[in-house]
């Protein structure tokens, strides 16, 4: 297991030849790129709406039951627009009105139950928090790449689900105080420093865009080491905890897979800065001189 | 057959505490739920939960809020044991981890809420249900509690005795939406339903999709009575187009409310002369939807709510999230144009009857969180009383179920005491159609497995019954689909039931639910898959958003007065002479019977006297 890691090393520093600033503003002009981008096509569905004013959907369908739907295939569905109407409302009017076997996993509708993680025109969103009018038509929507289909949109969680649960993902303190009403403090600083990382609502929408995680199935994935900075970086758990988090995360499918790409981070639905945060627990555990383990 | 000593139905905040609370009681204890656990609703509260945790706060200062709250409709022994056990519960949250908000000196932040003369609501920033959810549902793995996720439960295997007060429940059958299969779950000690909101009774609500109200529906046709089902919370700030919830905080910063005019309607019109936007949430919703009906609501639909005003940098500070909310669910930018708002469907305080123990009237049949009615919520819930009601009377059921002994309860379930029948004619015939023909009303129960049916038969049976309705579902080729059934149903719910209640509107709700129930003896499903077939659960559901209906609809014609949130055009006030009591309505095998009891005013030590609930 341990000839891995100088690879997974020499992959960081190359990674690293590369400044961490230049990075950032690669990135930026990525971000401006495809905004400007956006914008045209927005402005493009902004046209064609105002002629008709549906919108054209393109489905991914497949059901291996159903002996038409064996083979995946995409629908077109037109659907009246409304003001304020997101790709979800649009998928379920689609349903109601046309064909009540299109299958999508949807419940809160409003990004907290993370249900509804789409491929929605090439990239990883939440369909209940994606307005139709900032898409150019047709609106193509597919389940999440790189994992299995159920149906249609539908996807098997199942993995996600183990990699999230292979972190201990629960609060392990030796410090509790005695009485049951007796708080265990926390300063402000300290759930502040955490906050963003219990944003998670396991939409794995993450997960689906890191390339890592496509090549090694058994990479821990941007949410569960994000699960696990959650409770490193919480000064309740103590001092000894925190070292066994490290190497739960240190381990060959951890952090050091991370190849600091910020796929996870620009689809992250709740704005968790999820790189940084791996980033983070890797500086953690060198200090932690745990690295050569 | 699966087999446990203790089945939880639903895992939001009432079924995971329900679980852990059973596991510590050393049962061998799994969840069954619909959803995978954190997708539940409970993740969408955002508030906080109310606690005595101050010195110079008390849980008796709790209660009586809660019960003048309830506009005197809560029983004491429910709201003291809320308010007496939420301090250590939501203590025992802090000591699990949730991340809370903090003081400076590090103990968890609280605030003010409406209706609370201390400020005891606990919170985690402005997402306090996501954090609870997913802390406990950390618990469990931690406990490695199973969970069958992802399986939908479609009817209680409860014995078939005349009277409900008989009858023993035995487990579950349920529907695993991957692939299918219909399987009975046989529960040694007890089930425990934790199936939360009903809001998709309704066309426009803050409730999730999810929330159709099935374990009410379940319990109510296996005999369980529903309880105080007219009442229902109204949200005044719902975005229209999703039900996305936009906080009272919004005009407790001076946000302002106007209609189509540009009128300032609520004190132009004099709906509150002195509060204005900060009267009740009832008193907004009405305001709101009188504009809308003598037509100056905009696109007769909704309101305006203004906050530019405050400024960009007031707002960014305070109310970030409420920009986002906007712009995602609305497509409107709060900093450059009004959000529209409409009222919502937010909170059902009635549901399936049960003692301050969780206990249905049906032995081994529990149920907990906001499906359940102890009552701790009466005429009106304060909010940040939900979500400790999760985790106080989830965590008793789950002792009860698991055998612990448990203290008398002093509340009664079922018809036993001094109980009343009423006397209300309806429009219609109620209940299930065809009866008195030659159908029998599909109950729970499992009938005819015989007196000496084991649990294991009883399951079984009901198994065998479920098979035959869903392959009955499956096979017919066409007739009509459960979207138009049901939206039927939520537009006239939403039209009728409403903040407005009048005699004539609340009949013709009635008739529309006959109609629907008529027309549901025609459903069919699409989709004939056996794979993830949603199209097959909707029309489940939708099942039960028809049973629901009637009860909130005949909850309300009954009640010939204005308590909490229940309002009567022809009847302006309390009556407390008449109507210190509790509706009731039993399946009574398909001919719905309403009856009353008494509300326990009496608490611990003091009884709360009715007083006028003004603030
Ligand atoms: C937007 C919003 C904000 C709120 N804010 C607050 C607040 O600040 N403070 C407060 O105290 N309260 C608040 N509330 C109320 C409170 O959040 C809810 O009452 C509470 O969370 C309900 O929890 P529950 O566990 O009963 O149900 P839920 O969390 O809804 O869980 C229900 C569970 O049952 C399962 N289920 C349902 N039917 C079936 C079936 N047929 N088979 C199997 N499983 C099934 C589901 O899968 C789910 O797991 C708010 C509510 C909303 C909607
Ligand atoms: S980290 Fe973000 S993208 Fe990943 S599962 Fe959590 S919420 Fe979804
Ligand atoms: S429907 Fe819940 S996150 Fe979109």
């Amino acid at each position: 297991m341990s000839t891995q890691v100088p690879e997974q090393v020499e992959d960081e520093s190359s990674a690293e030849s590369v400044s961490p600033g230049k990075q950032k503003r690669d990135q930026k002009k990525r971000e401006r790129a495809q905004r400007i981008q956006e914008q045209r096509e927005a402005e493009a569905a902004e046209k064609a709406r105002s002629e008709d004013d549906t919108y054209h959907l393109k489905v991914f369908r497949y059901d291996p039951e159903v002996p038409e739907k064996q083979e995946p295939r995409f629908d077109d569905f037109y659907v009246p627009y409304k003001q304020g109407m997101t790709v979800l409302d649009a998928l379920m009017w689609a349903r109601d009105h046309y064909d009540s076997s299109l299958t999508f996993r949807h419940s809160c509708r409003q990004a907290i139950c993370g249900s509804d993680a789409l491929f929605v025109n090439g990239s990883q969103r939440l369909g209940c928090k994606t307005q139709l009018s900032d898409l150019a038509e047709p609106v193509r929507i597919e389940p999440l790449p790189h994992a299995d289909v159920v149906k249609d949109l539908v996807v098997d969680m199942e993995h996600f689900y183990d990699q999230m649960e292979a972190v201990e993902p629960y609060f392990q303190t030796n410090s509790l105080p005695d009485g049951e009403l007796d708080e265990q403090r926390q300063t402000r600083e300290n759930r502040e420093k955490v906050k963003m990382s219990t944003r998670c609502i396991w939409c794995s929408a993450c997960m689906s865009s890191c390339n890592i995680a496509a090549g090694d199935n058994e990479y821990l994935g941007p949410a569960a080491i994000n699960k696990a900075y959650r409770f490193a970086m919480d000064e309740r758990e103590g001092e000894d905890m925190k070292q066994r988090r490290l190497e739960i995360l240190e381990q060959e499918h951890g952090v050091w897979r991370c190849q600091t790409q910020f796929s996870c981070t620009e689809v992250c639905p709740k704005d968790i800065p999820l790189t940084e945060h791996i980033q983070e627990l890797k500086r953690e555990a060198i200090k932690n001189n745990l690295k050569f383990w | 057959m699966y087999e446990h000593d203790v089945i939880v139905v639903g895992a939001g905040g009432a079924g995971l505490r329900a679980a852990i609370a059973a596991h510590e009681e050393g049962a061998d204890v799994a969840i069954v739920s619909k959803l995978h656990p954190v997708r539940s609703h409970t993740g969408a509260a955002e508030g906080g939960i109310n606690a005595a945790l101050r010195e110079a706060d008390s849980w008796e200062d709790h209660a009586y809020d809660t019960m003048k709250g309830s506009d005197y409709l809560a029983d004491a022994p429910a709201a003291e044991t809320l308010c007496k056990d939420s301090p250590k519960e939501t203590i025992k949250l802090e000591h699990w981890g949730m991340a809370f908000s903090r003081d400076d000196d590090g103990r968890v932040s609280q605030r003010p809420f409406g209706g609370l003369s201390f400020p005891r609501t606990t919170y985690a920033g402005a997402e306090t249900g996501h954090q609870l959810l997913h802390t406990m549902y950390e618990q469990l793995v931690k406990r490695g509690i199973k969970v069958y996720d992802e399986w939908h439960v479609t009817r209680l295997a409860v014995s078939d005795e005349e009277r409900p007060e008989d009858r023993t429940c035995h487990g579950i059958v349920a529907y695993d939406v991957q692939t299918g299969k219909i399987e009975g779950f046989r529960a040694r000690n007890g089930v425990i339903l934790a199936t939360g909101g009903l809001g998709q009774v309704y066309d426009h609500t803050t409730n999730a999709v999810a929330n159709t109200g099935d374990g009410v529906a379940m319990a109510y046709r296996a005999g369980v009575p529903m309880e105080d089902m007219e009442f229902i919370q109204f949200h005044p700030t719902t975005l229209p187009s999703t039900g996305v919830l936009i906080t009272e905080g919004v005009r407790g910063e001076g946000g302002i409310l106007y209609n189509e005019n540009g009128e300032r309607f609520m004190f132009e019109y004099g709906y509150a002369n002195n509060l204005g936007e900060l009267a009740s949430r009832d008193v907004v919703s009405r305001a709101e939807l009188t504009e809308v009906n003598e037509g100056r609501g905009i696109e007769d639909e909704y309101v305006h709510l203004d906050m530019r005003h405050l400024g960009e940098e007031r707002i960014i500070d305070r109310l970030e999230n409420i920009i986002h909310l906007s712009e995602d669910f609305e497509g409107v930018n709060p900093l450059d144009a009004p959000m529209p708002v409409k009222p919502g469907q937010h909170y059902a305080m009635g549901g399936v009857e049960t003692d301050e123990n969780g206990e249905t009237c049906i032995t081994g049949l529990y149920a907990a969180g906001e499906c359940a009615c102890a009552s701790v919520h009466g005429g009106n819930r304060l909010g940040g009383n939900a979500l400790p009601e999760l985790i106080v009377f989830g965590k008793r059921a789950g002792h009860h179920a698991a055998g612990k002994d448990m203290e008398t309860a002093k509340i009664t379930t079922g018809k036993v005491g001094d109980y009343e029948e009423a006397e209300l004619e309806s429009p219609v015939q109620l209940g299930e159609v065809g009866i008195g023909e030659d159908v029998v009303a599909d109950g729970g129960a499992a009938a005819d497995a015989g007196a000496s049916a084991s649990g294991a038969d009883l399951v079984q049976r009901a198994v065998e019954d479920e098979r035959e309705t869903i392959d009955a579902l499956l096979e017919k080729e066409d007739g009509i689909q459960h979207a138009e059934i049901r939206e039927r149903v939520q537009k006239s719910m939403t039209r009728n039931v409403n903040v407005f209640r009048e005699e004539e509107a609340l009949k013709d709700a009635l008739r529309d639910i006959r109609e629907a129930r008529e027309l549901y003896q025609d459903v069919y499903v699409g989709d004939k898959s056996r794979t993830f077939n949603t199209d097959l659960l909707q029309t489940l559901e939708t099942r039960n958003i028809l049973d629901i209906a009637e009860g909130i609809t005949l909850g309300a014609l009954a009640r010939n007065e204005f308590r909490g949130a229940h309002w009567r055009k022809e009847y302006q006030e309390r009556r407390d002479e008449e109507w210190l009591k509790h509706t009731l309505l039993s399946w009574n095998d398909g001919e719905p019977e309403l009856w009353y009891k008494p509300v326990i005013l009496e608490g611990e030590n003091k009884t709360y006297e009715p007083k006028v609930r003004s603030y």
